[in-house]
């Protein structure tokens, strides 16, 4: 779809507002509606967007195959170790109170780094589906 | 809705399928965001409505673009969906009416959350608050569903990707 102008010039001014309602959706989910796998979701669907308008390789220099995979697998560990910094600190698994010298700040810094491993984990993985899923046609013509 | 539903399953073009399960998915979310679950409503409308169309294209690009016509009558699994349709409808009367504020759901564990999600966490948005804090064990779980369905997908294509170089050779 490269050469339709019109499509070209909408997905350019529509992919920086994406990416931004992505990150507002993901920072301010402690007062509006949204989280980690909404914002996570939207991010990764406007890479997809530009895959579908500039073509595969171009959202492949983007974001390289093995950033989406380490992603993937990054969120979950940065879930999981936000619970060990609790265990650390001298509290239980996943608890947060202990994270700051003020129980409640210590909720936020818990919940915002929580939300950041979601939000890696689910843009990683939608994206790298879809490569999986978008990437496989060309290779089979290949190998007829 | 219902008018959609039913071209979906009557169109044997998938195109217009995949186009009409885009449809579908926003008018579920505006029915998600008619009942105050704006959360849900976001990710039907980016994951029902985006990318699973997206990735429904991408398979359509690879299968034919019409679909067979079935061996079989399609009475037997009709009678079986309008059953199961008719027991869940059943099960519903059973239940307490929408938003009743007496409703067990209501009276457990809802009532701390809303008068004191705010005062523990500093978090004014009680659905972030429960997620992420309270039932931050819930959703670690949830994101390693999400990693396993991940990995699992990886491991399914990148497999059949080897195979093929192997057949090349």
């Amino acid at each position: 779809m490269r050469d339709y102008l019109v499509l070209r010039v909408i997905a350019k001014l529509m992919i920086a507002f994406m990416l931004v309602f992505a990150l507002y959706v993901q920072f301010h989910g402690d007062f509006g509606p949204g989280g980690g796998f909404q914002a996570g979701v939207i991010a990764a669907a406007a890479i997809i967007f530009y895959a579908i308008i500039y073509g595969l390789p171009a959202a492949r220099t983007v974001v390289p195959d093995w950033l989406a995979e380490t992603m993937v697998a990054a969120g979950v560990l940065l879930y999981a170790s936000v619970g060990v910094a609790g265990i650390l600190l001298g509290g239980n698994y996943l608890d947060y109170f202990v994270l700051h010298a003020d129980p409640v700040e210590g909720q936020h810094r818990g919940i915002f780094w929580v939300e950041v491993g979601v939000f890696i984990t689910v843009a990683g993985v939608m994206l790298k589906i879809f490569y999986l899923f978008a990437g496989r046609p060309g290779e089979e013509e290949e190998g007829k | 809705m219902a008018s959609t539903a039913v071209a979906i399953a009557v169109q044997r073009n998938l195109f217009a399928v995949v186009v009409l399960f885009g449809a579908y998915s926003f008018l579920m979310a505006t029915v998600l965001v008619a009942l105050d679950a704006v959360d849900v409503g976001m990710t039907e409308a980016a994951v029902g409505a985006g990318i699973s169309t997206v990735l429904l294209l991408g398979t359509l690009y690879l299968v034919r673009k019409e679909e067979m016509k079935p061996l079989h009558r399609p009475l037997l699994p009709l009678a079986v969906s309008i059953a199961t349709g008719a027991v869940l409808a059943y099960g519903t009367l059973g239940l307490p009416a929408f938003s009743d504020p007496d409703a067990p759901i209501h009276t457990h564990v809802a009532p701390r959350y809303i008068h004191d999600a705010l005062r523990e966490t500093g978090v004014p948005n009680v659905v972030t608050a429960v997620l992420a804090s309270y039932r931050g064990y819930d959703t670690l779980g949830e994101v390693m569903v999400v990693f396993t369905a991940g990995a699992g997908v990886i491991a399914l294509l990148r497999r059949r990707k080897r195979r093929m170089k192997e057949d090349r050779q």
